[in-house]
């Protein structure tokens, strides 16, 4: 019996421990980013934002960090007081914050339509109707998740420019209009497990192919549909080397893009800027993940289990 | 064929055109302009000229390409194996039966969803050597830390850190795996006394070994394609003495920074040629190691 309390102790510390390890980067992160610049230059660190104060006639005084010499260590006050001003001062700072949040917006919104409606048809074609040659155009798909993007960097540069794409936002999203093998291969696995009887019957009806698509098959695998959307939206956001690659003028950067510009000119100074910046970039991402919590580990276990 | 075949090819390739175009454009005419570009002399504002093997032959002359190669193996063995057992690691506490176990995945996961240049800055932060957290951490254990990514010895171990950190992913995929194994055989195992490290040894592992495959082979392809943290790390450089020059860096450098497409190009075919056998070997040497369950 005890050995099984002690089993459980070892667990929960294992996990605890573990836990604040993985947490530690993000916390810091926020909190440096409450700070003001003095506080997060101290040795040793601190963890929580502070301001400092002197009891004088009954009222607090708040005093500087520079001045603390000046009074007896017994009547300085430590409060805890995050400097929430900081997130405007890092957009200030940034500059085109605005510009960087709307492109990547309107990026997001036309990669997640585009992937989700151009994979999903492509993973009908591929899994709803029975055609010659099917199964062999598939696998080639598959095969083309195996070319890394480095093959392909150089001549889509070059594409993009010949088009007179670079320096604009349209090689970030055009490609997505066009079904990636990933997300057909997710879709047409999800679309397989539909019973044949489903378009069979509709198709006796008279009802075309599209509307079957349309109006029976895709509100049938929402959930397949989510994950795709998800992710899609998940990439767009981070993505770095695509918006490093095509984008060359300052007002169409990205956030991510525009957050390491940000910090390429700070030259490691303004930590709580850079800090309170990088929360804005990482605070979608957090929110999102704690709304779709779910859809997130359901496709992340279906890329795992039936990829 | 008859109508009814006819009618459905039609209707098949309407509906996969979308792939058919985007395969065309945006893969098979890319692979095949970059396998020209690699024996040409190619700078993407002049037309290319055709200069044979030549950019594979300077490779192998060329130190700061075997640099950028050793730098991203020496990543790629340390982060690949050590990624793989963490993730097992904490999947394998999370299976126990512990309460609150949406919530420990919730927080191993969120670190591999933070964008990557929000997570490298703060990795900027926590490995600064004069005011970072983990050499204050260090020093509570009477360690002196490192400066960690000025000092050519510890930027790569940084990396490794920074990899690590983002394993959550492969943590949710092995939680997932664990939760599929059939009770019933951890139960007839204790029937027979099986000690835990038997059954973890025994059942958990041939159980689970198709989806350690499938990390393990995506972890061959990510790893040696790192490029996001190393370029952001190290403001594009590659870092003090090229110690954190990577293979993609390098080729990035090449391309976008000395114009030097063709090069570019071969380098991403010797790196594919490099995953392409990796990923063979490593098929090869597993394959009478897992267990399918269907066959």
């Amino acid at each position: 019996m005890s050995t099984r309390i002690l089993q459980r102790v070892l667990i929960y510390t294992l996990l605890l421990l573990g836990s604040a390890t993985f947490l530690m980067p993000l916390l810091l992160m926020i909190a440096t980013g409450l700070k003001p610049i003095e506080q997060t230059m101290s040795v040793p660190p601190t963890w929580i934002p502070y301001r400092l104060y002197v009891q004088k006639d009954g009222v607090l005084i708040e005093i500087k960090q520079a001045d603390v010499n000046r009074y007896p260590a017994v009547s300085i006050i430590k409060k805890p007081a995050p400097r929430w001003g900081n997130y405007v001062e890092a957009i200030k700072a940034m500059k085109l914050f605005p510009r960087y949040l709307s492109n990547t917006v309107i990026l997001c919104v036309l990669t997640v339509v585009g992937t989700v409606l151009s994979s999903s048809l492509a993973a009908y074609g591929f899994s709803r109707i029975e055609w010659r040659g099917r199964n062999s155009l598939f696998v080639l798909a598959l095969a083309t998740m195996m070319v890394p993007f480095p093959v392909t960097m150089v001549p889509l540069y070059s594409l993009f420019r010949w088009l007179g794409w670079i320096g604009t936002l349209k090689p970030l999203w055009v490609g997505s209009f066009f079904a990636g093998a990933f997300n057909v291969f997710l879709l047409r696995q999800f679309f397989m497990t539909l019973p044949k009887d489903l378009s069979e019957a509709a198709r006796i009806d008279g009802c075309s192919e599209f509307r079957i698509f349309w109006q029976i098959v895709l509100p049938l695998c929402r959930p397949a549909l989510m994950v795709v959307a998800l992710f899609q939206f998940m990439y767009t956001w981070n993505d770095f080397m695509g918006p490093l690659i095509y984008l060359t003028n300052q007002k169409d950067f990205t956030l991510a893009l525009g957050l390491q510009f940000f910090q390429s000119q700070l030259g490691g100074t303004e930590w709580h800027y850079l800090m309170a910046a990088s929360t804005l970039v990482a605070l979608p991402i957090i929110v999102l993940f704690f709304f779709t919590q779910r859809t997130f580990i359901e496709g992340i276990s279906m890329t795992g289990i039936k990829g | 064929m008859t109508r009814g075949e006819r009618r459905n090819l039609r209707l098949g390739l309407a509906f996969v055109s979308p792939w058919i175009v985007g395969f065309l454009a945006f893969t098979l005419f890319p692979v095949a302009a970059s396998m020209y570009y690699s024996f040409c002399d190619y700078d993407v504002l002049t037309k290319p000229i055709w200069v044979g093997a030549l950019n594979y032959r300077d490779m192998l002359t060329d130190g700061v390409f075997w640099k950028s190669l050793y730098n991203t193996f020496y990543f790629a063995a340390w982060a690949l194996p050590l990624g793989l057992i963490i993730a097992l690691f904490i999947a394998v506490l999370l299976n126990q039966s512990v309460k609150g176990r949406s919530v420990f995945r919730a927080i191993f996961f969120l670190p591999s969803l933070i964008p990557v240049v929000a997570a490298s800055m703060a990795w900027l932060w926590i490995l600064n050597g004069n005011f970072g957290v983990l050499n204050h951490l260090l020093e509570l254990c009477h360690i002196k830390g490192p400066q960690w990514l000025a000092d050519p010895i510890w930027t790569k171990p940084s990396i490794v850190l920074l990899a690590l950190w983002g394993c959550g992913n492969t943590v949710v995929i092995y939680l997932a795996a664990l939760q599929d194994v059939p009770r019933s055989l951890y139960e007839s195992a204790e029937i027979d006394g099986a000690t835990a490290w038997v059954k973890f040894r025994h059942i958990t592992i041939p159980m689970i070994s198709p989806v350690i495959y499938f990390n393990l082979i995506m972890g061959i392809i990510g790893s040696l394609q790192v490029f996001a943290q190393v370029y952001i790390l190290f403001a594009g450089g590659g870092g003090p003495e090229r110690s954190a020059l990577f293979y993609t860096v390098y080729l990035y450098q090449n391309a976008f920074e000395y114009h030097q497409m063709g090069y570019a190009c071969a380098m991403a075919w010797v790196l594919f040629l490099i995953i392409l056998s990796l990923t063979l070997v490593a098929t090869r040497s597993t394959r009478k190691l897992i267990y399918y369950a269907g066959e």
